[in-house]
């Protein structure tokens, strides 16, 4: 085999493209559709709470376009991180739609569920073997820290990509994976360069981000040589250039010459970009580095408690000098009419938009000035009943809080909705960001097949 | 000069849930080379801006290829943890626009 070709409809499963530059996908005889569908950027809610960020109809709609395209050429489909973040529910919701997509178009096809939670005693017992370790800044994992997670996934490599299409699967899908995975197995498999493959699914896995003008629901396609590989975008609106391609090895990583993964890194200091046509880039030299032990990064979140919040304006400037001294008096009435300042499991925040909103994070940049500002007053607190009361206490004592020089006597507040508060359930945090040494790639990851 | 006269991508975003990554992309190959021959865009200057210390940062990388350059840094806090403001990360590049440059 010369070449390989992959072909990634859309940057995350549910997120679409145009029929049109998928039939110019599958018009080219691709070798694999691939799509990554899942991402840590929304935050840790959706891996607690189980499930997904994206929309079931639209994962519906992007898969029952891709199912029958890839039976019908006789190739594989290869789905990573379904449902958002991988763990179990996230795999099982995704199983249901593809069922429901088979029941609905009559077929029948062999499916590998590739599963990618770990039990809890598994990591313990690894924990205390010394084969876990923080990742970059996350702190020291504990056993208590274990015991306290919802779920526990860990990224797959390609390998098991690999064994599920040894098993014969038509159609993988499998939970938190690496992102290049899914387009890196088949190539890797046939013998094609590990380093190419995997630079390649890096970019293929954003699909047209890539491409300029960059989008998140349109179509690319890769060619896979022995010693270079091409990407191009699948519209004819859209052009990939050298710099649009170097450029995206920038995103979302933290170093753009070294990208680790599971079994070692791909290394681009030797990378050359070569512009083809007006819409293909070439790219060679990437080299991969392995490790000398194989690392599974891991991620899990525990439940923090549940969370209520109210938005609120003023656009009183007496109010907003004041702004400061209200929050702290109102504060204060609230710890003290509940009897709460000892308490460590409860959170009473008020985000202060137009002045110190988005950049909150570094108190040390400047303030926002504006003749307005939204403040979102935030309780998170052990159950849901208790942050309602705290939210809506905050809020009741915010609007008739008075300040210095107050001359507005009816109200400081300016409610957008009715009702003013809005239950927003659970509320989750990262606790493991974590690196699992394994002595094997496959089998921390089981294989179901089904016959569909 | 400011950073925003000669980049034509001026951005910032999660890598992971606790780093935060910045991207400048500049317009033109020379300005570039300028600006990195010159070191113009520094850990030092980029602290002194965002306000944290120099240990923060873990990488300052000039990426040829892309005429882009690079600096991932601790996240204050933990995507989505209390207190969050910007779950992606995606919206604090503003202050780097105004970044003072001499080259």
């Amino acid at each position: 085999m010369e070449e390989l070709k992959v072909l990634s409809p859309t940057a995350i499963l549910g997120y679409g493209f145009p029929e049109q530059s998928f039939k110019e996908g599958m018009r080219r005889h691709p070798d694999v559709i691939a799509c990554d569908a899942g991402s840590t950027d929304p935050g840790p809610y959706y891996l607690g709470a189980g499930y997904s960020f994206t929309d079931n109809n639209a994962v519906k709609r992007d898969l029952s376009i891709m199912i029958p395209a890839a039976l019908e050429e006789g190739i594989p489909l290869m789905i990573g991180t379904a449902g958002g973040c991988g763990a179990r529910p996230h795999v099982e919701l995704t199983v249901d739609i593809i069922r429901e997509i088979a029941r609905e178009q009559h077929l029948h096809f062999k499916m590998a569920v590739i599963d990618a939670e770990f039990e809890k005693d598994f990591i313990k017992e690894e924990l205390r073997k010394g084969n876990v370790t923080p990742l970059g800044p996350a702190p020291e994992l504990t056993e208590e820290s274990v015991d306290e997670c919802i779920h526990i996934v860990g990224q797959m490599g390609e390998e098991p990509y690999m064994k599920a299409l040894e098993m014969g699967a038509q159609v993988i899908l499998a939970g938190r994976s690496y992102d290049p995975c899914e387009f890196s197995a088949l190539a890797i498999s046939k013998g094609f360069p590990k380093a190419l493959a995997i630079h390649m699914g890096k970019i293929l896995e954003c699909a047209a981000i890539t491409a300029l003008p960059g989008s998140g629901s349109d179509c690319m396609l890769g060619t896979l040589r022995k010693d270079s590989f091409v990407v191009e975008p699948l519209n004819p609106e859209r052009k990939c250039t050298t710099l649009s391609v170097a450029a995206h090895s920038l995103y979302e990583k933290s170093n753009p010459y070294e990208l680790p993964g599971p079994g070692g890194a791909i290394d681009l200091h030797k990378t050359t970009f070569t512009q083809l046509s007006d819409s293909q880039v070439e790219v060679r030299g990437t080299e991969f580095v392995p490790t000398e032990d194989y690392y599974v990064k891991l991620e899990g979140v525990r439940r923090v408690g549940y969370r209520t919040i109210s938005p609120a304006a003023t656009h009183d400037p007496v109010m907003i000098s004041q702004i400061d001294e209200v929050i702290r008096g109102v504060r204060s009435r609230v710890e003290d009419n509940f009897n709460m300042k000892d308490r460590r499991d409860i959170w009473l925040d008020f985000k202060v938009y137009g002045k110190k909103g988005v950049m909150h994070m570094f108190p040390e940049t400047p303030e926002s000035s504006s003749d307005e500002l939204l403040i979102i007053i935030e309780a998170v607190a052990p159950t849901q009943e208790e942050a309602n009361t705290l939210c809506s206490f905050a809020r009741s004592t915010m609007l008739h809080y008075g300040y210095e020089g107050r001359i507005s006597t009816a109200g400081n507040l300016a409610f957008p909705f009715s009702p003013s508060d809005c239950r927003m359930g659970e509320v989750f945090e990262f606790n493991v960001y974590h690196l699992l040494r394994v002595a094997d790639p496959c089998e921390p990851f089981p294989i179901h097949l089904l016959e569909l | 000069m400011k950073l925003i006269d000669i980049a034509s991508v001026i951005r910032s975003k999660n890598s992971g849930p606790y780093e935060l990554t910045f991207d400048v992309i500049f317009k033109d190959f020379e300005t570039y080379g300028k600006v990195k021959a010159a070191q113009a865009v520094s850990k030092e200057k980029f602290c002194a801006l965002y306000g944290i210390p120099e240990t923060d940062v873990f990488h300052l990388v000039y990426f040829d290829p892309a005429k882009a350059v690079k600096i991932t840094i601790r996240r204050p806090i933990p995507s989505g943890a209390l207190g969050e403001t910007d779950v992606y990360g995606a919206q604090q590049h503003a202050p780097l626009m105004g970044m003072e440059i001499e080259i």
